[in-house]
């Protein structure tokens, strides 16, 4: 097992530099001279060549490359355009807003889409199971943005029930995380569903009852660990698409995380401020990824044979 | 001494109900096992000879398989159409089972002691401790060595032949009557196989359990059984005490089953195989099962079925060629 | 001689066994209930793409401050937007926006994402290891965050959005055609073709990529998809089309700062964007069951 961690993290490390370099030379396709952006309108020749040597912008790219690596793992993401600020400042305030977002939102993708999986599969083509199906294809289809609008304009506009925005309260949470999760959701029930109607056939199932196992032990210990094992990695994709969906969501609910700083960003051409923000949003996909991988390990132990 | 029957199936039909049709898989099978026997049901595949033995514990896959007539009596008590929960209180404590493929019937990610030990927790209703205790205790019957480790393992960390003691430990653990064996044998390698079948010999005398042996290979019939039912298409076909049957076959199939196995002591040519294939259970014909294939076969065979004679006590055969029809139609036609 | 006659024998019966296969895939969507609804609505959609423009009763630019925010009514079915825009007409207009968007993007990511695969999965050794860590590293980017970053660097335009969503499809592509070209490269069939004298070009295009097929539509299928929700996400943020272009989520962006005092012009565009996106994951289910026993739920 340690063994097999090692080796995990010693292929990380590649995708981490790949992740970093893929980064940094997008912002290299920003049309325009970053100096000049930063100089502002109306500098002189002067100031524009001061700040291209200090930036280091006219040194040959791939030493541009390494400095950016080197600032990187001291913690140093540049400054934001904008207003001078560390960008890492900016992400630590944003960050763990987005993580407890992020949090409550795989929570409600586990917890509904694992009942709704397992009680389609324990009952296949009844009318529960359908009607459970039929809102995952919904869930799958409607775009988080469209359905954060609709959750806000029926629960809080509407009913007044929840606060429409922001990020004060419990009360806050909820829309935002709803709307992050149910798409999670949905993938989670169907991969769920078909999963355990695959194991309930496997020749082990059999076995459990042919020795007079009661029902919900087959289900619970026999097929359910072992329907586990698929949905285990659904989950860690999930959460790659839910840190992306943090963009979309965050800007509904006008949540202050790391996804809007993202998109603000853009929309300013802060250019050093997205980049940060997207490098951190993947290190924390790759490193989620990596513990996906060790608990797919963990149940499933067969894998070993090959 | 009056021998008890310890399972009794009487016209067993289990039919499978599906878009292209009814598979008549089962299509009234009658058999009886008395307490400390061995009988082996016998045939190719497809003859219907694992869907009863999943019939007699209710495992038949439901929908689209169902048992539509017939009767299986456990001492003498019908467990047919029994509510599930009796039913479950039957499984693995009366009547246990064991299958062919070792490698998928256990469950992956449960260690082998606990796949024994609950199912002892379940019908003993033992506590945890001791119901582990019973298990390492089982493990050590089939005859794994340092059982108190292996019960720690998960399936993966054995062979394919401790996987299959491993079987044999947890039908065994709640001492059933009746043990179904479904092809224990067939995916083992043959030095394991005959390991195997010594432990369940073994085991049989100490515990006295009666078991039904499902096999194709009438080689470990001869060694096994006390006692053989040929099926073919869905039925018995000849049925009687393992030395008389090979002695002496009744039905042409038998005989083409016993001239196509391989022959060590004499000389041949080639193997003995019976021509033609089996036909579909969704439609067989009005006659004789076997009449396509059956060298002997007349127009009678092919007009309507024959019954099952009983021949002597316990000896009995599907075919014509043994009833009074079939010397009068010789008769009249010469 | 006798290898023009097998060649020709082969290809007559590759021919046969396809047009028996496209006959039981027909057959398999007719059965399939959810894919028949899937292709339904596409069509729908596909009419609307073509006769959009003829069937909107107004210019979808037009404004008309007098009518503005107006409930559905007779006169304006989708009623209208902040500017007394007619929002059917905008949404008619508007369709092969959000419709080109996706399928370009997707054209573009497939094209580019197959031919790496095949490259990855025919010739193994480096070229797969450098292929396969280079998809990993764009898979690993967060959901929509590396055609945003691509975004933000070429800039906010519709044009950007469909290449940014386009790369973005690109991983999930290789991946798929790599693993599914290593299976096929293994039959001996392929062998076969080579020793006829086949060259690798021929083999890729003319003999793995038929065979493979089955797995692309199924993936292209689930991709467009997810890149008309990214590109119409992405319009959504304001990265994309631009007022007053009607890009559905473009006009849903527009929207949501009426949801006070005029829902229905948040409403209509995101039912669209839902219904097409529910129309092709009908469909893609659909397929999945019919093409690939393996993938069956």
């Amino acid at each position: 097992m340690a063994v097999f961690i090692l080796k995990r993290l010693a292929q990380v490390i590649p995708v981490i530099l790949g992740v970093t370099l893929v980064v940094f030379l997008i912002m290299q396709m920003v049309p325009g001279d970053s100096a000049v952006i930063l100089a502002g309108e109306g500098a002189s020749e002067q100031t524009i060549e001061d700040l291209r040597e200090s930036l280091g912008l006219n040194k040959p790219i791939y030493v541009q490359y390494f400095d950016y690596i080197k600032g990187v793992v001291q913690g140093d993401f540049g400054n934001s355009l904008k207003n001078g600020k560390p960008v890492l400042e900016e992400i630590s305030t944003r960050l763990p807003i987005t993580f407890e977002l992020a949090m409550y939102s795989i929570a409600i993708t586990i917890i509904l889409g694992l009942i709704a999986g397992i009680v389609s599969a324990i009952r296949p083509y009844s009318w529960l199971d359908m009607s459970f199906m039929v809102i995952a294809l919904l869930g799958i289809s409607l775009p988080s943005f469209w359905l954060g609008i609709l959750l806000m304009y029926t629960f809080a506009i509407n009913l007044g029930w929840l606060p429409v925005a922001g990020w004060e309260s419990p009360m806050h949470i909820i829309l935002p995380a709803i709307t992050l999760g149910a798409g999670g959701a949905a993938i989670v029930a169907r991969m769920t569903r078909s999963s355990m109607l695959e194991v309930v056939n496997q020749d082990f199932i059999r076995t459990a009852k042919a020795k007079g196992l009661k029902g919900y032990v087959i289900i619970f210990k026999h097929a359910l660990r072992n329907a586990m094992i698929p949905v285990i990695t659904v989950v860690g994709l999930q959460f790659g698409s839910l840190l992306g969906g943090t963009v979309l969501v965050e800007s509904v609910f006008a949540v202050n995380g790391l996804g809007r700083m993202i998109v603000d960003a853009i929309r300013t051409r802060d250019l050093p401020v997205v980049q940060g923000g997207v490098l951190v949003a993947s290190l924390i996909f790759v490193f989620v990824n990596l513990i996906v991988d060790i608990l797919y390990r963990v149940f499933n132990k067969r894998i070993d044979l090959n | 001494m009056e021998q008890q029957k310890v399972l009794e199936v009487k016209n067993l039909k289990t039919h499978f109900f599906t878009k292209e049709g009814v598979s008549k898989a089962v299509d009234g099978v009658s058999f009886y096992l008395n307490k400390g026997e061995t009988i082996g049901v016998v045939g190719e595949s497809g003859c219907g000879k694992s869907m009863t033995s999943l019939s007699i514990l209710n495992l038949i896959p439901s929908p689209p398989g169902k048992i539509v007539e017939g009767e299986i009596l456990l001492h003498g008590k019908n467990i047919v159409g029994l509510p599930q929960e009796e039913l479950r209180q039957i499984r693995g404590k009366k009547i246990s089972m064991i299958f062919q493929e070792p490698m998928t019937s256990l469950n992956p990610v449960i260690t082998v002691g606990e796949q024994i030990a609950e199912t002892i927790r379940l019908h003993e209703k033992l506590p945890r401790k001791q119901a582990w205790d019973k298990a390492v205790e089982m493990l050590r019957i089939v005859g794994i060595p340092s059982p108190e480790k292996r019960a720690k393992q998960e399936p993966y960390q054995l062979s394919g032949g401790m996987r299959q003691r491993v079987m044999i430990a947890m039908a065994l653990a709640c001492s059933p009557d009746v043990l179904i064996a479904d092809e224990p044998t067939t995916a083992l390698d043959v030095t394991i196989q005959a390991q195997i079948l010594e432990i369940l010999k073994d085991l049989q005398q100490k515990m006295g359990m009666s078991i039904i042996f499902i096999t194709h290979d009438l080689g470990v019939v001869s060694e096994m059984c006390d006692k053989v039912a040929v099926m073919y298409a869905g039925q018995v076909i000849e049925e009687g005490a393992t030395e008389e049957l090979f002695e002496q076959p009744l039905h042409p199939y038998t005989r083409g089953l016993i001239d196509s196995l391989p022959k060590l002591y004499e000389e041949q040519d080639e193997l003995q195989t019976i021509e033609g294939s089996v036909p579909s259970p969704y439609k067989y014909p009005v006659g004789c099962r076997y009449a396509d294939r059956c060298p002997f076969a007349r127009d009678l065979c092919r007009e309507a079925q024959p019954e099952l004679i009983e021949m002597a006590k316990g000896r009995k055969v599907r075919c014509y060629q043994y009833s009074e029809k079939w010397n009068l139609q010789e008769s009249g036609e010469l | 001689m006798s290898e023009n006659v097998q060649a020709a024998t082969l290809s007559q019966v590759r021919s046969q066994v396809k047009k028996k296969k496209r006959k039981e895939l027909w057959q398999k969507i007719y059965s399939n209930k959810a894919a028949l609804a899937g292709l339904i609505i596409l069509s729908i959609y596909a009419l609307m793409l073509i006769f959009g423009p003829l069937l909107s009763p107004y210019d979808p630019y037009e404004i008309d401050l007098q009518n503005k925010l107006q409930g559905p009514t007779l006169d304006h079915l989708m009623g209208t937007d902040d500017k007394g825009r007619d929002i059917l007409s905008r949404i008619l207009y508007g369709s092969y926006l959000t419709l080109g968007v996706g399928f370009s993007a997707v054209l573009f990511g497939g094209s580019v994402g197959i031919l790496l695969g095949l490259v990855a999965g025919y010739y193994g050794g480096k070229i797969d290891s450098i292929i396969s860590r280079l998809i990993d590293v764009m898979l690993a980017f967060p959901g929509i965050l590396l055609a945003l970053a691509i975004v933000s660097a070429l800039g906010t335009s519709l044009i950007n959005v469909t290449i940014a969503v386009g790369f973005f499809s690109i991983p999930m592509f290789a991946r798929i055609v790599r693993g599914s070209t290593m299976e096929v490269k293994k039959l001996e069939y392929i062998d076969a073709v080579r020793t006829l004298g086949a060259n690798n070009v021929i083999i890729l295009f003319r003999h793995i990529l038929p065979n493979i097929l089955s797995p692309i539509i199924i993936q292209a299928s689930m991709r467009l998809a997810t890149a008309i929700l990214s590109a119409a996400g992405l319009s959504f943020l304001g990265l994309g089309a631009q007022p007053p272009s009607p890009e559905w989520g473009a006009m849903l962006s527009a929207g949501r700062d009426f949801l006070f005092n005029a829902p229905h012009m948040a409403l209509f565009p995101g039912i669209m964007i839902s219904f097409l996106v529910l129309g092709l994951n009908l469909l893609g289910d659909g397929l999945r069951d019919a093409l690939d026993p393996r993938m069956k739920a």
